[in-house]
């Protein structure tokens, strides 16, 4: 028989703390990504060019390598500039940054949704800059953009993986240490699996009640 | 009171408030204002008129700062607006320098602008606390107090989606009117408004011009009341001042032959 129950079941408490990592570094790196994110999109905006370029550059790089290469990057890169993390932080930092440049952009198209009138009527007012993001801008620029921020996360649970090759001992990792010891890849393969389809769910769930909450419906 | 010196931002009372010398305002190729020249004394209530394009609702934008100028200087209460005085010298405004100016001035748009996000009482409410450091409760109550003056006691909690066009641009004046500004600009504030709803809001500016000492720049097509509440009517076309006067002599003997064909344009509708 392929599937051994009584090996699920022993690997399962293994395979459930290393879940317990997956869930820390995506949601860690999640919240790195959100407030990363608006920051980028905020220097991008500004007319300062000491701020803007260096953030587009910064954007368009990250965007444009593989997260993969960035991880194996922080991994060696950094211990060399006598910067020293443990590989759970330098997954956190990596997977983080490389998606911060992803919800920049949704930043970005958010604020450019935010009608002209709203920016006018703030200066008109004299707020300042930010006061004007604060107050009026972000609050119209963000409901708008929660399924795409959302749909990000869903992303970063199933990237989260590659945190393997830096030796976290994420699920995938754990998944490929048990398998490499008793030569049974199906169990905790499958049980990864699953668990990932159990986040999604989860996640979508939670992502499509914030929607809801935070774009009620209109009147007018 | 033995001070009667005046202070730094005191300017003398001939000074005008608002003043415009030679200013140019082009984007591109296209020229709207072309070495514009204004004078509005403090207190005066100034109707401006023209076609669409004449570049009157420029004029408003360049004095509330959203549009920079590309030639000429603006002063506003004998102060430069778009420059600083560096030792003499006039040199391109900084931020702050506009912040300090924009406190003097207030803006109320054809759109209302309003914050949607927003109750009434919060739109009136939040630039005070924000930007002036207003203590809440009196601002709340100088919020409150201005609702109610433009007849709106009933809807402070109310979001603009649930006002009408009429309700919203009270909100709008209302909001502008609390960050005591000097100067209160008035951009085709009833344009975009249903015709039954334009007499409650020129009610409420018919009110407020009864303030002495605010100086009042109204773009508008309302003729009839432009004739009633200001003290002068501009005429603009093409970037340039083509008449100016008393309503009585823009309104019934207009000098200048654009004039007289604008006028009878918008009256025969």
């Amino acid at each position: 028989m392929i599937w051994d129950w009584s090996y699920a079941w022993e690997v399962l408490p293994v395979l459930g703390d290393a879940a317990i990592v997956t869930i820390k570094a995506t949601v860690v790196g999640y919240l790195f990504a959100l407030v990363g994110g608006l920051i980028l999109a905020l220097m991008r905006r500004s007319p300062t060019r000491a701020l803007a370029w260096p953030a587009a550059f910064l954007v368009e790089f990250v965007r444009s390598t593989p997260l993969l290469v960035q991880l194996f990057f922080l991994f060696f890169g950094l211990p060399e500039l006598g910067i020293r993390l443990s590989p759970f932080a330098t997954g956190v930092v990596g997977l983080g940054l490389h998606f911060s440049t992803y919800t920049s952009e949704v930043y970005r198209s958010g604020i450019d949704g935010v009608a002209r009138g709203q920016w006018e009527g703030a200066k008109a007012l004299n707020f300042s800059t930010y006061r004007c993001y604060r107050a009026v801008v972000l609050p119209q620029a963000i409901p708008p953009i929660v399924p795409v921020l959302g749909n990000y996360l869903l992303t970063m649970f199933k990237d989260s993986t590659l945190l393997s090759a830096i030796a976290v001992m994420e699920l995938l990792q754990v998944a490929k240490i048990l398998g490499s010891d008793t030569f049974r890849y199906m169990e905790p393969l499958t049980i990864v699996g699953v668990f990932f389809i159990v986040m999604s769910v989860v996640s979508a769930t939670g992502i499509s009640w914030l929607e809801r909450k935070l774009n009620p419906r209109r009147s007018a | 009171m033995t001070d009667t010196a005046p202070h730094g931002d005191t300017p003398p009372s001939d000074t005008p408030m608002v003043r415009f010398e030679k200013v140019t305002k082009a984007f591109g190729d296209l020229t709207i204002l072309d070495r514009f020249d204004l004078s509005v004394p403090r207190g005066e209530k100034l109707a401006v008129i023209g076609p669409s394009g004449s570049g009157k609702s420029t004029l408003l934008r360049v004095l509330m700062t959203l549009e920079p100028i590309s030639g000429g200087v603006v002063e506003v209460g004998g102060e430069p607006l778009w420059h600083m005085d560096r030792g003499g010298k006039l040199v391109p405004a900084n931020e702050a320098h506009l912040r300090k100016m924009r406190t003097k001035i207030g803006m109320v748009f054809q759109h209302f602008n309003l914050f949607p996000h927003m109750s009434a009482l919060r739109n009136v409410t939040e630039a005070p606390i924000h930007v002036q450091g207003l203590d809440k409760a009196e601002a709340l109550e100088r919020g409150e107090a201005l609702l109610r003056e433009v007849g709106l006691g009933d809807k402070m909690d109310s979001k603009p989606a649930q006002l009408s066009g009429g309700q919203q641009q009270r909100v709008a004046i209302a909001r502008a009117l609390a960050m005591r500004p000097e100067i209160m600009l008035f951009d085709e504030v009833t344009s975009a408004l249903d015709p039954e709803l334009v007499g409650e809001v020129l009610a409420v500016i018919r009110d407020l011009a009864s303030e002495q000492d605010l100086t009042m720049l109204i773009v508008t097509h309302q003729m009839g009341f432009a004739n009633e509440i200001c003290d002068r009517v501009c005429f603009l076309e093409g970037g340039h001042l083509v008449e100016e006067g008393p309503p009585e002599q823009i309104f019934h003997e207009p000098q200048q032959q654009r004039t007289k064909d604008f006028l009878k344009a918008v009256l025969e509708v």
